[in-house]
C-alpha cells in the first residue's frame, strides 16, 4: 500500500510525458532521416545556419521590445510589430532620397547610417505616442484594457500608414556597398546579412550595458522588480515607463531599417508576421528577460531555416517550408505546456509570480 | 378564450388581405423566376459589383480589372435598358478569408444584378457558393484555378464562369515553352498554397515530365514569407536548370531577388506566370527579375485584333498610364457579356419598370455562345469557362516599372 511516485502521476501528468516523448521520437527520426539521406552537403546546413542567424537576430532586436514592457508593465504591446513597421516605412523614403540623388553609393556608410536614424527615431516617436495616448491612462484599470487597446493602436497604426502612404508595397533601393558576399573563415556570407548579424549583436550589447552599467538602467531593473517600493526609493517610474518604450522602440526601428536591408519591400502589413514571430521569440526565452529575447530570437530563427529540412525531410513530408510557421508555433505551444516561463524563465522579476 | 378567437381572426384577415394584395402584382409581373426576381424602377440605377482585390500587395490586379470594367461601363454610355448602370464593389483581398467577406457584403444587397470577380482563385473557392446562395451570378476576369470550373465542381458553383483562360492552357504552354526554347530538362517548382499556383504548379508538372522532363523538387511556401534563402536552398541542392514559381507579387519578389544570392542559382532560368505579371513586380523584384519568363494572356496586337488597339487608347487617355496586369481585357469581356445577357432577360412592365430573373440571367450567361470580346470569341460551356484562351510567354528586358509595355518589355518571344 505504499504510494511510489508513479501513482502520484496524473492522467494529465502522463499524457504530457507521453506527448513529449512522441515529440522527442518525431524530432529524432526525422533528423536521423535526413541526415542519413544525405541529399544536403554540408557547405548546405552552414549556409542554412547563417540565413537562419539573419533572421534571427531581427526577431531578436524586436523581441527585445516586447520583453521589456512586459517586464516593466506586465502588458504585452501587442502593437510593437507596427512600430517596427512604421519605422522600416518613413525610412523609406529617405532612403529613397539618398538614392535618387546617389548619395547612398557615393557616401554609402554616412547615407546608411542617417536612414537607420530615421527609423529609429520614427519608431521611438510613435512608441512615445502609444504610450502616451494608449496606454498611460490605463494604467490603473484591469491588465486586460490596455491589452485591447494595444491591438486598437495596432490596427490603427495599420490603416494610418496605408491612408497615408497607399496600400500598395514600396521597393528598398540597393545599396551598392551591401551587394555581393564576403568570405568569413571559409564560408561566403551575403554582405547584407553579415551587416545584419553585427548590428544586432552590437545593439543587443549596447543594450545590455545600458540596463545593467547605467542610473537608468539600474531604475528599470528596480521598477521591474517592484514598482511599488522602487517608487518609495524615489525612482521617477514614469520616466522609467517612457525610457523604456523608448529603447524598445529603438531596436525596433533598427530591426525594421536591418529587415528592409535584406528583404527591401515595405508595406503597411509588414510589421503583422515579424511581431508575432517576436513576441514567440521573446515567450520562448522567457518573457520579461533581456537575454532570453535575444536567445529565443536566435533559436527560432535558426529554427524557421533548419528546422524544416532537418526535422519534417526526414519523416518524408513534401515540401516542408510550407510548414515552416507550424514549427515556430508548435515550439510556442511547447514552451507553454512544458516552460512556461521560457528557456532561460523570467530573471528580471522572480519576486511576482 | 377571447384572446385567442381574436389573434385567429387576425391572422385570418391579414392572409386574406396579403393574398388579394400579392394576387394582382403576380398578374402583372412580366417575369416569374424560381430563385427571385429583381425589380429596378425606372429611372433608378441598375447595379453591378465587383469583388477584386483593390488594396494590399496585389491591388495593380485588382485596380486593372475595374479599370476593364469602367471602360465597358464607359462604352455603354453608362446605361443598360435605360437605367444608369452603377458600380459598386468589395476589395476581396486575395485570399480565402476576403473572399468570403467580399462575397457575404455583396450577397446581402438585394440591389445587385450580378457580381464580377473574383481576382484570385484563393477568394472564389469560398466565396462564390455564397454568391449563388443568394441567387448572385459571378464572372471571373482572372480565376484561373482548374478545379473552379472542373466537372465535379459541385452545384453550388452552378452561378459561377470566367472569362479568364483555365490554367490546363496555361501550365501546358509555360512547361512546352520550357522544354522547347530555353530546352531545361530540370526544374524545380515553389507554390504557395493558394489553389491558383498549386493548380498550375499541378498542371506545368505534369506536362512536363511526359515531355520528359525530370522535377528536381516540389516546394511550397506562404505568400506572407520574406526569407526565401532556405527554401532556395533546399532547391539548390537538387541542381535545377529552371525554378518555376507561379505565385504572387510580394512573395514572388523576394524569391525572384533572393535566388541570386543563393550558392548553385546564380545562373538558375526564372519563370512565373500571370499573378506577377505587373509593373508592381518589377519593384518588388528589382534588377534580379531581368530575363525571367512568365506566361500570361496573349495582349499582342496580333492576337487581339484592332479593338483592342481603341481599348488601350481609351485607357491610356482615362487614367494616363498603361495597363497594371494583364487581366483588363478579360474584365471588359466579363460586363460586356453580362450587360448583353441582361438585355436579352430583363423585361419592362407597363410603368417602365425592369424585372430580371435570377436564374434566367444566369442561364442567358452559361448560354453565351460566339461572343465577340476583346479577347476573342467567348463560348460558355456547361461548366462556366467562356474563355477563348490566348496564352503568350515574356521575357523581361529592363527593370523599370516606368518602361513596362507587354510586348516590348517585357518582350514576347512564345509563341
Amino acid at each position: 500500500m505504499q504510494p511510489t511516485w508513479l501513482w502520484k502521476l496524473s492522467f494529465v501528468d502522463l499524457s504530457l510525458w507521453a506527448f513529449r516523448a512522441a515529440v522527442m521520437v518525431l524530432v529524432a527520426w526525422g533528423t536521423v532521416g535526413t541526415l542519413a539521406a544525405a541529399t544536403y552537403s554540408g557547405e548546405t546546413w552552414i549556409e542554412l545556419f547563417v540565413f537562419g542567424l539573419s533572421q534571427g537576430s531581427v526577431y531578436a532586436l524586436i523581441a527585445l521590445g516586447y520583453t521589456m514592457v512586459y517586464g516593466i508593465l506586465r502588458m504585452i504591446n501587442f502593437a510593437h510589430g507596427e512600430v517596427f513597421m512604421s519605422g522600416a516605412y518613413t525610412a523609406y523614403f529617405v532612403a529613397e532620397a539618398l538614392a535618387s540623388t546617389g548619395a547612398l553609393n557615393r557616401n554609402p556608410i554616412p547615407s546608411l547610417l542617417a536612414v537607420l536614424a530615421v527609423s529609429m527615431a520614427t519608431s521611438t516617436l510613435v512608441a512615445l505616442l502609444l504610450e502616451r495616448i494608449a496606454y498611460r491612462p490605463l494604467w490603473r484599470a484591469p491588465r486586460l484594457v490596455p491589452l485591447i487597446s494595444a491591438i486598437g493602436a495596432s490596427f490603427f497604426l495599420q490603416y494610418a500608414f496605408r491612408g497615408l502612404y497607399g496600400s500598395g508595397f514600396k521597393a528598398y533601393p540597393e545599396a551598392e556597398i551591401l551587394r555581393g558576399k564576403w568570405i568569413i573563415a571559409g564560408v561566403s556570407v551575403l554582405r547584407s546579412q553579415a551587416v545584419v548579424v553585427v548590428a544586432a549583436v552590437l545593439m543587443m550589447l549596447g543594450l545590455y550595458a545600458f540596463v545593467m552599467r547605467t542610473r537608468t538602467g539600474t531604475a528599470m531593473r528596480a521598477v521591474s522588480e517592484d514598482r511599488e517600493v522602487a517608487a518609495l526609493m524615489g525612482i521617477d517610474v514614469d520616466r522609467v515607463i517612457v525610457v523604456t518604450f523608448a529603447v524598445g522602440a529603438a531596436m525596433a526601428g533598427a530591426a525594421g531599417f536591418l529587415y528592409a536591408l535584406v528583404f527591401k519591400q515595405v508595406h503597411f502589413f509588414m510589421g503583422f508576421v515579424p511581431g508575432i514571430k517576436a513576441f514567440t521569440a521573446a515567450v520562448l526565452g522567457g518573457i520579461g528577460n533581456i537575454p532570453g529575447a535575444m536567445l529565443g530570437g536566435l533559436f527560432l530563427g535558426l529554427f524557421e531555416s533548419v528546422g524544416p529540412i532537418l526535422i519534417l525531410d526526414g519523416l518524408g513530408i513534401v515540401a516542408p517550408y510550407q510548414l515552416k510557421d507550424v514549427i515556430t508555433f508548435t515550439m510556442l505551444v511547447m514552451v507553454l505546456i512544458f516552460r512556461p516561463s521560457g528557456i532561460l524563465g523570467e530573471r528580471l522579476a522572480v519576486k511576482k509570480a | 378564450m377571447k384572446r385567442a378567437k381574436f389573434l385567429g381572426v387576425a391572422v385570418l384577415l391579414v392572409s386574406a388581405f396579403c393574398y388579394f394584395a400579392a394576387l394582382p402584382a403576380a398578374a402583372q409581373a412580366p417575369v416569374t423566376d424560381p430563385i427571385g426576381v429583381l425589380k429596378i424602377a425606372k429611372g433608378r440605377p441598375l447595379t453591378i459589383a465587383y469583388w477584386f482585390v483593390v488594396a494590399g500587395p496585389d491591388a495593380s490586379l485588382g485596380i486593372d480589372t475595374r479599370r476593364g470594367v469602367e471602360i465597358a461601363i464607359d462604352d455603354k454610355g453608362g446605361k443598360l435598358l435605360g437605367h444608369p448602370i452603377k458600380l459598386i464593389g468589395e476589395d476581396s483581398a486575395c485570399n480565402a478569408e476576403g473572399g468570403v467577406t467580399a462575397a457575404t457584403k455583396l450577397a446581402a444587397n438585394p440591389a445587385i444584378v450580378a457580381a464580377i470577380g473574383s481576382n484570385c482563385s484563393s477568394e472564389a473557392v469560398p466565396g462564390a457558393p455564397i454568391l449563388w446562395k443568394a441567387g448572385l451570378v459571378t464572372v471571373s476576369p482572372s480565376n484561373t484555378a482548374p478545379k473552379l470550373t472542373a466537372p465535379d465542381r459541385g452545384p453550388t458553383y452552378d452561378g459561377y464562369l470566367r472569362t479568364a483562360h483555365n490554367d490546363k492552357v496555361q501550365g501546358r504552354v509555360a512547361a512546352e515553352f520550357a522544354r522547347k526554347v530555353p530546352k531545361v530538362s530540370k526544374v524545380a517548382t515553389i507554390h504557395d498554397g493558394s489553389p491558383y499556383a498549386e493548380g498550375l504548379v499541378g498542371v506545368f508538372v505534369e506536362t512536363f515530365k511526359k515531355l520528359g522532363g525530370t522535377i528536381t523538387s516540389q516546394e511550397a511556401v506562404s505568400p506572407t514569407d520574406a526569407d526565401m534563402r532556405p527554401v532556395l536552398t533546399k532547391i539548390a541542392a537538387g541542381k535545377p536548370e529552371l525554378i518555376y514559381y507561379p505565385i504572387f507579387i510580394a512573395a514572388g519578389g523576394h524569391v525572384t531577388r533572393q535566388a541570386r544570392e543563393v550558392a548553385g542559382l546564380a545562373t538558375v532560368k526564372l519563370m512565373g506566370a500571370d499573378g506577377m505579371f505587373s509593373p508592381d513586380f518589377l519593384k518588388a523584384a528589382g534588377n534580379a527579375s531581368v530575363g525571367m519568363y512568365h506566361s500570361s494572356p496573349d495582349l499582342s496586337p496580333e492576337a487581339l485584333g484592332p479593338a483592342y488597339k481603341t481599348f488601350l487608347d481609351k485607357h491610356q487617355k482615362k487614367y494616363g498610364e498603361k495597363p497594371l496586369a494583364p487581366f483588363h481585357p478579360h474584365a471588359y469581356d466579363a460586363a460586356m457579356m453580362i450587360f448583353a445577357a441582361i438585355e436579352k432577360v430583363a423585361k419592362k412592365d407597363a410603368a417602365g419598370d425592369t424585372h430580371i430573373g435570377r436564374k434566367a440571367l444566369r442561364d442567358a450567361l452559361f448560354a453565351t455562345k460566339g461572343f465577340k470580346g476583346l479577347t476573342g470569341t467567348l463560348t460558355c460551356d456547361k461548366h462556366g469557362d467562356c474563355a477563348d484562351p490566348k496564352i503568350a510567354v515574356y521575357q523581361l528586358e529592363s527593370a523599370d516599372p516606368a518602361k513596362w509595355d507587354p510586348g516590348k518589355n517585357p518582350r514576347k518571344i512564345h509563341p
